[in-house]
């Protein structure tokens, strides 16, 4: 077996490591069914999210604000539908505009104004986070429609609730358009390297934009995902997974394809992160380990996808 | 005597291939030595090892003034052991001050709170005054000529040595190729002054005849080996041309004059701040060459018939279509067949990360865009046909790009336009860091796009390719056309006369 095909799959042994490792200390507890399954359904919007994220970032940019586009979706959604009494499917899909307008706004001035996209998204985040507080008076708003929480969590495919699979469908979709179409390799060399596709004719701009309004939407698709796990809108939990999400993108761009961003690599980071924390909670660790895990997982995510890239460079001359 | 720095059996292995392969060489005290090798020979492998930057394989000896080094060298040892290094980019922070780029080593590494800026600069303006040079310590280095930064940066070298207790050695790699020849003379003298003071200099470049105006010994290396060391006031420019080839060099036949050829592209009027307008015919098939002193706005005119950066005003007609140059993008420069390989290979025309394959058929992954997906055996074994066509080196489209030499590199990104069969290949100092033997392979690949009727504008600063390459040759000096070149006067000497104003006729 090559070091490749060792790095490709080095995820996947991990993850395993975990569930054995948690399934031998916690006899009859860890490794059950129902444990997984509300785990992979549960973390959905985390999944979603870390989609969302790895769409801008094979471009080039950073988009901080997903997890505020999460509750900023979620929140339209309760205050349209439970506050205005729209019909659920409207508001889905405003909830869904809304996202794709973030990054809209995101893009105006990342590529208008060429501003780091760092700085933008961080200040858009900040402004999406008040908004949502203004709209939802800062407290949760119960009772949203069946209909989106039965599309949700209303039944199970193979014993895992319907949430997951919009999961699975986004990434076979991103999976393809980064890996079979010129899209997806028109997107790979704005984001390595910006001057040599503009030097070939790419819209580099509109690459970029394209990329942020789509982060928007899917982060806006995790909102309602959200929503719909929950039967209510949170003003507050979808930043939360913001920084797990991005260990998740770092984390899956060492393996599956080493060296990219991909969704494969990223939903399974998602899965073994949330294995380990749920794993941790089940041995009663508190709360606050979850944060310094996920900080550290970050770090590490970052430093591995560093190595795996830097190792792959060699001296140009 | 004891030599400053003796190499044995300096041997670099990355992954199976061996970059450096038993290299031995020795500099005098008070030596300027060459370096000269292709692309690919081992010399980047070669100063990066001394630089502490790579770990040599086990078996290597180094001694620096008499002192043995211990190998693999300590990262960032090498200045207390009396090396120091002046890259091509100089290392120089273009928005500081002459003064603090000077200073900056002692500055930092001195550990102190506080600076007196009153002493550094009678410090700075002392070494540079020590060297005869009239630059103001508190110039900004990005106001400064090519020149002048070239200068401060090797007196910074010569300065930082100053705390070794050794006469030193400083690392010279390809400092020249930018400069015009007046600086190159400047730096000269400098380097000159440097070794009278008992210091030692390494020299690597491409350009023979500074390596024989200015080394007293030079070492050519080829494949990782040592090919020789000559003494340079012995030896010919075929000497050591055969020393880095390994073989007698043929030069490609130049088109047989048939006339004017049909007009491919036709310039008129091209303007931007620095051009006051040119008017130019490029014919179907033809290699017109542009060039002149650096500042004569010739440098300009790839980047702008692109529409890589934008001019005030001129068009190009383009089989018949009249464009405007001051709404020129790439994105219709491309759809018009018009393709442009940049100067700056890392930045601007390829992506190192990525695979040959994908940097070669970026412009043409639309053809590979099959029943819903990208054909991806197709696109490698496409590039692995285009790779064998231009002869790259190794033909496997599968690596990285930055795996390859400089001189295979624009290899692939030449097949990435001529793959497109464009009306009119635009060309930015074509074979810059590239080898002799190489640039051969890139002239060919060149002269086979014209022979398909591709025309060629290739803007250079290297009279020699362009006397090589080139059907005409146009000179620019303070943004006009000033003279044109053809036939018999297609020399390196005409034209080098031609830019600096001489007389073109009585010559």
């Amino acid at each position: 077996m090559t070091l490749k095909t060792v790095e490709r799959f080095a995820l996947i042994a991990a993850w395993a490591a975990v569930i054995v490792g948690f399934g031998i200390a916690l006899p009859g507890v860890f490794l059950t069914w129902t444990n997984f399954s509300v785990m992979f359904a549960s973390q959905a919007p985390a999944a979603l999210l870390a989609l969302a994220l790895i769409v801008p970032l094979t471009a080039g940019d950073y988009d901080l604000s997903a997890g505020a586009t999460v509750t900023l979706a979620s929140m339209i959604i309760g205050v349209l539908n439970v506050n205005l009494g729209w019909p659920i499917l409207p508001a889905v899909l405003v909830a869904l505009a809304g996202g794709a307008l973030v990054g809209a706004v995101n893009a105006f001035f990342i590529v208008l104004f060429r501003i780091p996209s760092l700085v933008v998204t961080l200040s858009t985040a900040s402004l999406i986070t008040g908004l949502v507080q203004w709209m939802s008076n800062s407290s949760t708003i119960g009772g949203i429609a069946p209909g989106l929480v039965d599309a949700v969590s209303g039944g199970q495919l193979f014993g895992i609730a319907y949430a997951f699979y919009y999961v699975l469908l986004i990434g076979i979709v991103l999976w393809y358009v980064l890996e079979y179409t010129p899209l997806g390799r028109r997107l790979l060399f704005v984001g390595r390297g910006r001057e040599v596709a503009r030097l070939v004719g790419i819209g580099v701009g509109t690459v970029r934009a394209g990329c942020l309004i789509t982060s928007g939407a899917i982060a806006a698709l995790s909102g309602v995902i959200y929503a719909g796990l929950l039967g209510a809108a949170d003003p507050v939990s979808g930043l939360n997974f913001l920084l797990p999400a991005f260990a998740a993108a770092f984390l899956g761009a060492t393996s599956i394809v080493p060296g990219r961003f991909n969704p494969w690599g990223a939903i399974i980071s998602v899965y073994f992160l949330s294995s380990g924390i749920t794993g941790l909670a089940m041995l009663g660790i508190p709360m606050w380990v979850t944060n310094i895990f996920n900080g550290a997982a970050l770090l590490l995510a970052v430093t591995l996808s560093q190595l795996v890239r830097g190792r792959e460079e060699t001296d140009y001359a | 005597m004891t030599a400053a720095l003796s190499l044995r059996n300096l041997s670099k292995t990355f992954g199976g291939a061996k970059a450096l392969d038993g290299v031995a060489f020795e500099v005098a005290p008070g030596e300027v030595h060459g370096l000269l090798g292709h692309n690919g020979s081992g010399k980047s492998t070669l100063v990066k090892v001394l630089a502490g930057v790579h770990d040599p394989d086990p078996g290597a000896h180094l001694t620096l003034n008499g002192r043995d080094v211990p190998m693999p060298m300590p990262a960032g040892e090498f200045r207390a052991l009396g090396l120091s290094f002046v890259h091509q980019n100089l290392g120089l922070v273009p928005s500081l001050s002459v003064l603090e780029n000077l200073r900056v080593a002692d500055i930092t590494a001195m550990n102190r709170v506080h600076i007196n800026w009153g002493a550094e600069r009678a410090a700075a303006a002392e070494a540079l005054q020590r060297f005869g040079i009239a630059i103001d310590p508190a110039a900004r280095i990005a106001d400064l000529s090519l020149g002048d930064r070239a200068l401060v940066a090797i007196v910074r070298a010569f300065e930082e040595l100053r705390h070794s207790g050794t006469a030193g050695i400083i690392v010279l790699d390809e400092p020249t190729p930018f400069l015009p020849r007046a600086s190159v003379d400047r730096l000269f003298a400098l380097i000159r002054d440097v070794v009278a003071r008992g210091a030692s200099v390494i020299f690597i470049s491409h350009d023979i005849d500074e390596i024989l105006e200015i080394t007293h010994r030079a070492t050519v290396l080829r494949d990782g080996r040592v090919a020789g060391t000559v003494d340079t006031s012995r030896a010919t420019r075929e000497q050591i041309i055969d020393l880095i080839v390994g073989h007698a060099l043929v030069k490609t036949g130049r088109n047989a004059s048939t006339g004017a050829p049909a007009a491919a592209a036709v310039v008129r009027a091209l303007r931007d701040h620095r051009l006051t307008g040119a008017d130019f015919t490029i014919g179907k098939g033809e290699v017109l060459g542009i060039t002149g002193l650096i500042g004569s706005g010739f440098e300009r005119v790839a980047g702008l018939l692109f529409g890589a950066d934008r001019a005030t005003g001129g068009t190009i007609e383009i089989d018949g279509v009249a464009l405007p140059l001051a709404e020129m993008t790439p994105r219709a420069a491309v759809s018009h067949k018009i393709a442009l390989l940049p100067a700056d290979r890392n930045y601007a025309s390829g992506v190192g990360s990525l695979p040959a394959a994908d940097n070669m058929l970026l412009p043409d992954l639309a053809r590979f865009f099959r029943r819903g997906r990208l054909d991806r055996g197709g696109l490698v074994r496409h590039a692995a046909q285009l790779a064998h066509k231009y002869e790259v080196r190794p033909p496997d489209p599968t690596l990285k790009l930055s795996a390859f030499s400089g001189g295979n590199a624009q290899k692939v990104l030449l097949a990435k336009w001529l793959n497109i069969a464009p009306r009119l290949l635009l060309l930015d100092e074509p074979t810059q860091g590239v080898d002799v033997g190489s640039r051969e392979q890139v002239y060919a690949a060149i002269r086979k796009a014209t022979a398909h009727g591709t025309a060629v504008l290739c803007a250079s600063s290297d009279h020699e390719q362009l006397a090589d390459l080139c059907d005409r040759v146009l000179i620019f000096a303070r943004g006009r056309i000033v003279a044109e070149l053809g036939g018999a006067e297609l020399t390196k000497d005409h034209i080098a006369a031609a830019c600096y104003g001489g007389s073109v006729e009585a010559a």
